[in-house]
């Protein structure tokens, strides 16, 4: 239980995707003005990592990695993700059509986002099991969901600011960036410590 | 336009970093040093080269409907070749750019030059084009690691400079430094370039990925404004 707990918290916090792996950086940048985009755009990412995590794992470990294929990781993850983020866009449209208007614009975004491609192959060379990997995949997409939001934050209060000209648009978003995931750096060694 | 401007227009005018701002993650991760920021860009460059070679020469076969799923595949393969080279022959290499390595299919300024050259251009213009563009990438991750190793670690390529070896700002090696430091040199761009900073945002226009969702994400996003 610890071991998932460790796992959990790290993916928040330590090695947050966006801020410390620098994973995910075009949506982290584009999506994150308004905090209801950013919310939607997290939420999308949380269930496709999950998702993406489900299929792949097993592929890895069942058809791939016994048949000697494992070199073929790249090809057939992007090509799972892309499928499933489109079988999922399906679903939703046809049964909670709801939840498609606010998820459903976000989602062909993330076929191409590192984040998604990224956690998938990170579960394979960590070695984690099934659970860990899932596990592992969630708190990735609560890191990712947790700087989305801090950041739309720091950015609404960017708006108003008087700067410098050729710091408008996004030299100052990056330096706002790169002063939130300074507040980040405090964590290291924190959730080690916590359960030694 | 001739050959030379085609490859030129890569390196600065069109710089895919710093103008263009496409594969912003894998310029961040990889530019803490000289030695892996021009690992990937050289790794980046060869992938590029070799899609938009096949792309280009695919652009009448292709169908208009499927060509994003195609295009994937094909960088896809050739990430992969790229993969088993670096880890056959440069061994440390692979170590040091670790995850970004298969990372590369996702970079958007590959995707980004399929979807806005390739598939309008011949071949021959489309290497080209892939070319100034690599050396554009490459340039930029050499800018910022230079600036990220010499300050941070106070070493160049691994070789100790003297005073700043002993006055290493360390900081800028690590996550927050890489944004400052991006921050500042985009800055750069916008104070010395030669047209003038237009109020530059990053959204769905400069994104390749906007042919995927049809620009819905642009409107959902003016709307709000």
């Amino acid at each position: 239980m610890t071991k998932f707990i460790i796992i959990l918290l790290s993916a928040v916090f330590i090695n947050n995707y966006v801020l410390s792996r620098f994973l995910g950086i075009c949506p982290f940048l584009g999506v994150s003005k308004k905090l209801d985009s950013a919310t939607g755009m997290s939420l999308a990412v949380i269930f496709v990592m999950l998702m993406a995590t489900a299929a792949t794992w097993p592929i890895q470990m069942y058809l791939l990695n016994p048949n000697g294929l494992g070199y073929l990781q790249t090809i057939v993850f992007i090509l799972v993700i892309a499928a499933l983020v489109q079988l999922v866009e399906i679903v939703l449209k046809r049964y909670i059509p709801a939840l498609h208007k606010s998820l459903g614009v976000y989602l062909p975004l993330i076929t191409t986002n590192c984040a998604v491609l990224g956690v998938t192959i990170l579960n394979i060379d960590e070695g984690y099991t099934f659970a860990e990997a899932m596990v592992n995949s969630l708190g990735s997409g609560l890191g990712f969901f947790l700087a989305m939001v801090m950041f739309s934050g720091v950015r609404s209060k960017l708006e108003g600011a008087d700067i410098p000209k050729n710091f408008q648009g996004l030299p100052i978003t990056l330096i706002a960036a790169s002063i939130t995931s300074l507040s980040f750096m405090g964590f290291g060694g924190v959730i080690e410590n916590l359960f030694a | 336009m001739t050959k030379l401007q085609n490859f030129s227009k890569g390196l600065i005018r069109e710089n895919p970093v710093l103008v263009l701002i496409l594969g912003t993650c894998p310029t961040l991760a990889t530019s803490t040093g000289v030695e892996s920021a021009l690992g990937m860009g050289v790794a980046a460059t060869v992938v590029l080269l070799c899609s938009n070679i096949v792309i280009s020469a695919l652009r009448r076969v292709i169908p208009d409907k499927v060509r994003i799923p195609c295009y994937i595949v094909l960088i896809a393969g050739f990430v992969t070749m790229v993969q088993m080279l670096v880890k056959a022959f440069a061994p440390a290499l692979d170590k040091s750019l670790g995850i970004y390595l298969p990372l590369i299919v996702v970079n958007c300024i590959i995707l980004g030059r399929a979807e806005m050259f390739a598939n309008k251009n011949g071949v021959i213009d489309s290497a080209v084009d892939a070319l100034g563009m690599g050396a554009g990438f490459t340039l930029a991750l050499f800018l910022m690691a230079a600036i990220r190793e010499v300050f941070g670690s106070g070493t160049f390529l691994g070789v100790e400079i003297p005073v700043l070896a002993q006055n290493n700002i360390s900081i800028l090696t690590m996550a927050p430094g890489g944004f400052f430091v991006f921050g500042l040199l985009i800055a750069a761009v916008n104070k010395f370039g030669k047209e003038k900073p237009k109020k530059k945002e990053f959204g769905c226009a400069g994104c390749p990925s906007a042919a995927l969702c049809h620009g819905n994400n642009c409107a959902k996003e003016e709307n709000n404004d």
